[in-house]
């Protein structure tokens, strides 16, 4: 039985900018399910990194609805939006974001400390998740003894660390070159593989080609939405 | 976030920094240094004060009668024209204290001078602390004596030219030789020396062991004062305890010698070492009060100097408390870090500063006669007042922090 992770309706954002007012989403209606692999594309202006900060509950609509795996997160504060971040949605970003003068482990623990595990469990959950990604032999470097690629998978093992219920990644190839950038969509791949469900960012085709759901937004509305097998053979 | 956690976190925010770190808390460490650097002094000042100076000035739990106080502040003029007007104390005096009080005590008159003296061989010491006294004089000021003995009543009665001499002026006077049944020329009068007291150390820079002490009818107490005047009369009541009442007794004698009426002020001095304590109490009141503005100055501008540093810091990992945020940390949790490393720092600066504070104070005892001491309760007191710097100083910029729309930190460059 299928069954929605991310369920929106009309939402819409507003932003005030002087005397202008800029219509960034215009009531957007979605739902994505489980395991789905969706990759979120447009060109710049159309509304696809206020889409997804939404979805990642950075910010709250001015209008509509979302459902994030049957909570409505629309109207929740700000502290129970961090609570919401911290258990339900693993974010990977382009600049990856580790904190520099951190150990791989620390940085991929980070979200444990905010949701209160404990240090021991901490430890084995981040080791077990870095293993996951690959990393096992990396736990103990820095950022600046990784390559773009490692420093990725500790974004991505960091993202996964909590078990949410979304990875959301925010053009996570756009840093690195061609082959780097094609080991770190294997890795997505696998993920979804596994289970994992997926909302990726991108401008690029030949990236949202691994997805097996394209949706492209225009001026704030969704432009196309279609569902078709994978592209890439991994 | 644990507490624990933010401080690991701020220390290792703080060992990267190392440089930074330290110039952000200069104001706390020079603020605590300071403030330790004097307490700790005036501390040990207290303490020598109570424990040496008052002792060997007037010895514990005696009453030292006197014409005028022995310490004073400033007199005015017209205070000393009073002080002069006063009747001299007399032996008689002594005798009177000795007849009518009826707490049990001790009583001994006691006049002082100083005078070079020599030895037969030639050997000259000069600024002798010389007393003509009774003989009550040793079991009241504590002094025993490392060789020979000291006079006793027959002696005094008999006004005989014994004398006891202190540790200094004894070996002065006769080196490795035996001083005892040697001469001592004092203003052209002869003594025995019969004994030599325990040396007593110094006041200060003052020696207290270069002193003679002979009976007060012997010729040294023409040396120190007209036949029959006396400079002090010492009580020691054998109960500590009783001291207040001899004090109240001691004053009633005096009042009717003196003929006052009720209305008059005394006209002499009656003097414990709790007087000689309030004198300096008074002085290190004065600091107590003046260096804690000066300390607080330099912890106000610490402060603000940290948080202008934190704000900067705020500023720099705007990108990094938006991850913070995108990864669960509440409001709550950027400010307690924030809070956490301020306070932290500060802490740290404190901490150097109680360092350097105690290190300047053993600087101080080593090249001055001023002794150190200090409570852990002042160094606890400074290092807490470190954190409270530190944490009020990381109030704004933490609140800051924690107000960060986590999309546009995350933007930031």
């Amino acid at each position: 039985m299928k069954q929605a992770i991310i369920r929106t309706k009309g939402l819409s954002k507003e932003y005030v900018m002087g005397a202008e007012i800029i219509y960034a989403l215009r009531g957007i209606d979605v739902e994505i399910e489980r395991n789905e692999y969706v990759a979120l594309m447009g060109p710049s202006g159309s509304g696809k990194s206020t889409f997804m900060n939404l979805i990642g509950c950075l910010d709250t609509p001015t209008a509509g609805e979302y459902w994030l795996n049957g909570t409505a997160v629309a109207r929740l504060n700000d502290d129970q939006l961090a609570a919401i971040r911290n258990r339900e949605i693993g974010f990977v970003f382009q600049t990856f974001n580790l904190l520099p003068r951190a150990t791989a482990l620390h940085n991929v623990e980070l979200p444990l400390i905010y949701g209160g595990t404990g240090a021991r469990e901490r430890r084995e959950r981040a080791e077990h998740v870095l293993e996951r990604v690959g990393l096992a032999d990396r736990m103990t470097h820095r950022p600046s003894e990784l390559s773009g690629g490692q420093k990725q998978r500790v974004a991505v093992a960091r993202a996964l660390v909590n078990d949410p219920a979304i990875l959301l990644a925010d053009e996570p190839t756009g840093n690195l070159d061609s082959r780097t950038g094609a080991e770190i969509m294997a890795l997505f791949d696998e993920l979804h593989d596994s289970g994992q469900t997926i909302l990726l960012v991108t401008h690029e085709h030949d990236v949202a080609l691994h997805a097996n759901r394209r949706i492209t937004l225009l001026d704030g509305l969704i432009e196309s939405d279609e569902t078709q097998a994978a592209q890439v053979a991994v | 976030m644990s507490l624990r956690d933010a401080i690991r976190l701020a220390f290792a925010q703080i060992r990267a920094q190392k440089l930074k770190s330290f110039f952000s808390v200069i104001g706390v460490v020079i603020g605590v240094m300071f403030l330790i650097a004097v307490v700790t002094i005036v501390e040990g000042m207290n303490r020598y004060m109570e424990e040496d100076f008052a002792r060997s000035l007037f010895g514990l739990n005696t009453l030292t009668v006197s014409r005028q106080p022995s310490m004073m502040m400033n007199p005015s003029d017209e205070q000393w024209r009073e002080w002069r007007r006063r009747p001299r104390l007399r032996t008689e005096d002594a005798e009177a204290i000795r007849e009518q009080l009826t707490v049990p005590a001790r009583v001994a008159i006691e006049s002082s001078s100083t005078s070079r003296a020599r030895s037969v061989r030639g050997e000259e010491v000069s600024g002798v602390w010389l007393s003509a006294a009774s003989p009550e004089i040793f079991r009241i000021r504590e002094w025993d004596v490392a060789e020979g003995r000291l006079f006793g009543p027959l002696e005094a009665e008999a006004g005989l030219p014994v004398v006891v001499l202190g540790s200094e002026t004894a070996e002065t006077l006769f080196g490795s030789l035996n001083p005892l049944g040697r001469t001592v020329r004092i203003r052209d009068v002869s003594f025995e020396v019969i004994g030599v007291l325990e040396s007593q150390g110094t006041l200060f820079t003052m020696s207290l062991d270069n002193r003679a002490i002979a009976p007060a009818s012997s010729p040294m107490g023409r040396m120190t004062n007209p036949r029959g005047v006396v400079d002090n009369i010492l009580v020691k009541a054998d109960d500590p305890t009783a001291l207040e009442l001899a004090k109240m007794e001691v004053e009633a004698i005096m009042r009717v010698r003196n003929r006052l009426r009720p209305d008059q002020p005394n006209n002499f001095e009656l003097e414990t070492q709790d007087q000689s304590m309030a004198f300096w109490a008074t002085m290190s009141r004065i600091l107590f009060i003046a260096f804690p503005a000066l300390v607080g100055i330099a912890l106000v501008v610490g402060g603000m100097v940290i948080m202008n540093i934190m704000l900067m810091s705020v500023v720099e990992r705007t990108q990094e408390i938006g991850m913070r945020k995108s990864v669960g940390a509440r409001r709550r949790d950027v400010l307690l870090q924030i809070l956490v490393e301020s306070g932290t720092l500060s802490f740290v600066g404190a901490s150097i500063g109680i360092g350097l504070g105690l290190g300047l104070a053993k600087l101080v005892e080593a090249v001055s006669p001023m002794p150190a001491a200090v409570g852990y309760h002042w160094l606890a007191l400074a290092a807490g007042m470190g954190i409270v710097v530190g944490v009020l100083a990381g109030l704004y910029p933490a609140s800051r922090a924690s107000r960060l729309d986590p999309v546009v930190a995350l933007r930031a460059e």
